[in-house]
């Protein structure tokens, strides 16, 4: 048996794994780079000291406030940022589908726009904006989550859209009517529950763009994790390495764990080996 | 009043929070720097900040920014059409697509300050790739290495890799299998698989995955700004510089005619982008 | 038109072939005649289409040989075993028009440009596309795009045509047209093929000769008339066609069943208590006062109509009457059914 197949097979799969651990090595470099850097010790040899440090939240408190500071007002940034986007665009594409579908080009549109739209271009349109924020909201760091909305619109607007486009909106809401609901039970009941996933990765993709932001922040001198990092670089570099390289592992865990709760509900791909009978 | 006009009325109040957000903090903005870049500090019509773009240093940043953009653009396409590739004939539901994924995911987004530390302790000048290679080999990472374009080439390509992947995979993914296999029946070999079908069918979405991969390199501003303290070699920094100027009074709205150049080349990038998704999307849809 | 190659033979020796614990083909022998076509016929599952793609060279066999007009093509690759092949769907490049699609097994084997022109329009003409030749596959209707994959598949002048699932994607109506024309065509160019269908009218409609076939195994390979007349086993008796199963005591090769004596087929049960496999057609149903079995259902089929009749003893039962008296019969009637004697399966009774 010549087996020509299976030697296909094998010959995909070292080339994946060539591929994989050549450009895997670049990737790793700089990651174990942070690592090392962190674990270096004054006089040679290796230390956990510093990730004793950072593990220890209250005394990070303490010994650098402009982390803590940053902590915060990501923190915040975070949960108001995925409630407005929520709040704003679950609504609005649902509506529009339903009501006004000849909008829809226009929704689009505006969603896609800020990513024409470079962060430093936007701070400098934003910066008298925020000149009023600051007049009738006060000087918070945390009002910087409407320009954040702006940020992740495309984002978000594509993963609720992928969701939206996968049920039939119209016959969904259409049914409920006819069953006498009304249009809040169906947004809540009906809608929502078959958009989960989307809202899901949607609020993930706002969660790792909020926490990695630094343009914005810093150039309207606010606070965020970002900026605060940024600064504590400047002090204590290890720590600062530190700090990022948890940030980083964060998001990675949030990604894969999305994988898997994103994956249970799509479809196969059709480009997919057959490795068994189809049906 | 008549009952449609009622209805359409109440239709379009639905989306008037959205709009009402929209115009704030997107459509303001826009319209600051779009008519900033025309208007002296006084608020006069006037067509000197666009005359302003002609001096060497805005010249010189915008030459060093499209080459910068181009050139990871082409190197982080190039590097990541074959890695996407390879993560598409692993299994769907695997552990190495998923993970890969996700790593893309994460890494597509790493900029900024992260990116600066990470290649700061690897290639800086304490970097142990730096200090492994004088201790072993003899050779010498330049110590300026991440302040130049050179080295912010070297960084961008770390995010630009990861984003061709998760642009590209999707075009891999509607690539059928049975056009290889009638590919093959047809009496075709892997070469011309390549060359007559899968090749022709990709090319749209490699060149608009690159196009996309341009622009945010284009745009990208927080990377540069943790790396580059000194002086202004690309445009976005430019910017900055303008930005946090208070020397001269007219730099503010120069600032902005620099900006409103940065959103049409990016404009126009994504329009040449949006262009190829949508043909791609009719051929692998 | 010019003319075709005639078919050649193709012999299936013992293939098998598993993935992981299934055997999804479990030693397979099968032979096509030249310009025979065989329609392998089965649920999902069975192995047909994995027989068909060991034919292809599209999967290693575990086991067995693939021999064509004599020559042993076991090892050779898909690319050199010049078959053609039409797929269930989406096979067409989407970005070739018709006319290049069809031409594209030539432009491989570096045919002239003049050539593959005049050969593509032909074989769009043989399908009845002329007219869309220069459409890309986004433009035409699935019935058309089915056209153009079996025009590209003949263009190369195969040795051996393979059908998988060719119309189970399409519209019923568009099925039974391009069913008839697949035949039509494949007599005009007189190559051997292999069709794979779970679709038994499709089957039995354009093939030679229909092979059953389960958990990876013929079950009976024969002419259509006689798969559905005298089926070898319960399993193909149930998969093609209708039946019931009435319970009866057999002896002598003939089962007493409601009254009447039914013939028994080769390969039945022909001692004791058993279950025949009478189809609908051979049970007649009149209309009478004091009947012991009674109309539950009727439904009108157009040129005839099925009656669903529970029997004294219970059982539900499907006959199958002329229009004129389906219209007749209504629900909760009394009526008297008869058997006729025409020869049957009979199975043990489990």
């Amino acid at each position: 048996m010549a087996g020509l197949q299976r030697a296909r097979v094998r010959r995909q799969a070292t080339f994946r794994w060539v591929v994989v651990a050549v450009v895997g090595t670049f990737f790793a470099l700089p990651l174990l780079g942070m690592l090392e850097f962190t674990t270096r010790a004054p006089g040679g040899g290796r230390t956990a000291a510093v990730w004793r440090t950072v593990a220890d939240l209250s005394g990070l408190r303490t010994t650098y406030p402009e982390l803590w500071a940053g902590l915060k007002a990501s923190g915040a940034l975070v949960v108001l940022t995925v409630l407005i986007m929520l709040v704003l665009l679950v609504p609005t594409m649902t509506w529009v589908r339903l009501r006004v579908p000849r909008l829809r080009r226009t929704i689009e549109f505006i969603c896609l726009l800020p990513l024409t739209i470079p962060a430093i271009v936007l701070v400098v349109g934003l910066a008298p904006v925020y000149a009023w924020v600051t007049y009738l909201l006060g000087g918070s760091s945390a009002w910087l989550c409407f320009a954040y909305v702006v940020l992740v619109l495309p984002y978000c607007y594509r993963a609720l859209d992928a969701g939206l486009s996968a049920i039939d909106v119209r016959t969904l809401a259409e049914a409920a009517r006819s069953l006498g609901a009304g249009w809040g039970t169906v947004m809540v009941r009906v809608i929502l529950p078959n958009v989960r996933t989307a809202v899901l990765s949607a609020s993930f993709l706002a969660v790792a763009l909020v926490l990695g932001e630094f343009t914005i922040a810093s150039l309207l001198h606010r606070d965020n994790l970002q900026v605060g990092i940024n600064q504590l670089g400047q002090r204590d570099a290890q720590v600062a390495v530190a700090v990022s390289f948890a940030a980083l592992a964060l998001a990675f865990v949030l990604l894969l764990v999305l994988s898997f709760a994103g994956h249970r509900r799509t479809r196969r791909p059709l480009a997919t080996p057959l490795t068994e009978e189809p049906a | 009043m008549p009952l449609t006009s009622r209805v359409r009325g109440g239709a379009l109040l639905g989306v008037a929070p959205f709009l009402a957000f929209t115009t704030i903090f997107l459509a303001v903005p826009t319209l600051v720097v779009v008519v900033g870049a025309f208007v002296d500090s006084a608020g006069r019509p006037t067509l000197a900040n666009v005359a302003g773009l002609r001096q060497g240093y805005i010249l010189d940043a915008l030459v060093s920014t499209l080459e910068l953009s181009l050139g990871t653009a082409v190197v982080g396409a190039v590097i990541g059409a074959p890695l996407a590739y390879a993560v598409v004939t692993a299994a769907p539901e695997g552990m190495l697509r998923r993970s890969v994924s996700a790593v893309c995911g994460v890494l597509a987004q790493f900029g900024g300050v992260t990116l600066a530390f990470a290649f700061l302790a690897t290639v800086g000048s304490q970097g142990f790739v730096t200090l492994y290679l004088s201790d072993h080999t003899g050779l010498t990472v330049p110590g300026d290495l991440l302040y130049g374009l050179r080295g912010l080439g070297l960084v961008y390509v770390y995010f630009q890799i990861p984003l061709m992947v998760i642009v590209f995979l999707p075009a891999l993914d509607g690539v059928r299998v049975q056009w290889r296999e009638a590919t093959e029946t047809l009496g075709g070999s892997t070469w011309q698989y390549w060359r007559h079908v899968a090749g022709p069918l990709l090319m749209p979405a490699f060149l608009g995955s690159t196009l996309l991969l341009f622009a945010n390199a284009f745009a990208a501003y927080a990377t540069a700004a943790a790396l580059v303290s000194q002086g202004s070699p690309i445009l976005p920094l430019v910017v900055r510089a303008t930005f946090t100027s208070e020397v001269v009074l007219g730099q503010a709205n120069l600032g902005k005619a620099i900006a409103l150049t940065m959103v049409v080349v990016v404009a126009i990038v994504m329009t040449g982008y949006a262009w190829l998704q949508r043909r791609t999307s009719r051929w692998v849809g | 038109m010019t003319p075709q190659r005639q078919g050649v033979a193709v012999r299936l020796e013992g293939l098998s072939r598993h993935y992981g614990a299934v055997r999804a083909l479990d030693g397979l022998d099968l032979e096509l005649a030249p310009g025979e076509l065989v329609a392998l016929l089965g649920p999902s599952g069975c192995g047909k289409t994995t027989a068909l793609r060991l034919l292809a060279g599209l999967e290693d066999a575990d086991a067995g040989r693939v021999v064509v007009d004599g020559r042993d093509l076991t090892d050779v690759p898909v690319s050199k075993r010049d078959m053609g092949m039409v797929f269930q769907a989406y096979s067409l490049f989407p970005h070739m028009t018709a006319r290049q699609n069809v031409a594209f097994g030539l432009r491989l084997r570096g045919r002239s440009a003049a050539e593959q022109r005049s050969r593509a329009g032909e074989m769009l003409e043989l399908v009845g596309l002329s007219s869309q030749a220069d459409r890309y596959a986004h433009q035409m209707s699935g019935g058309q795009q089915q056209r153009v994959a079996l025009a590209r598949a003949l263009a190369i002048e195969p040795q051996v045509l393979l059908l998988d699932e060719p119309l189970s994607a399409l519209d019923a109506k568009v099925r039974v047209q391009l069913r008839d024309e697949i035949r039509r065509i494949q007599l005009d160019v007189g190559a051997t093929t292999l069709l794979v269908t779970h679709d038994q009218e499709e089957a039995l409609a354009v093939a030679d000769r229909v092979g059953v076939m389960r958990s990876g195994r013929l079950e009976q390979i024969a002419a259509p008339s006689v798969i559905y007349t005298t089926p070898a086993t319960a399993f193909v008796a149930e998969f093609v066609g209708l039946t019931n199963r009435l319970d009866g005591i057999a002896a002598d090769g003939v089962a007493q069943v409601l009254r009447a004596r039914i013939p028994l087929l080769p390969g039945s049960s022909t001692s004791g208590p058993v279950s025949v496999l009478v189809r609908p057609e051979s049970v007649e149903v009149h209309t009478q006062r004091d009947g012991d079995a009674e109309v539950v259902a009727t439904s009108f089929l157009g040129s005839l109509g099925r009656v669903r009749v529970r029997t004294a003893d219970g059982a539900l039962l499907l006959a199958q009457v002329p229009t004129g008296e389906a219209g007749v019969l209504q629900v909760g009637d009394r009526v008297t059914l008869a058997l006729r004697p025409v020869p049957a399966l009979a199975v043990g009774r489990d």
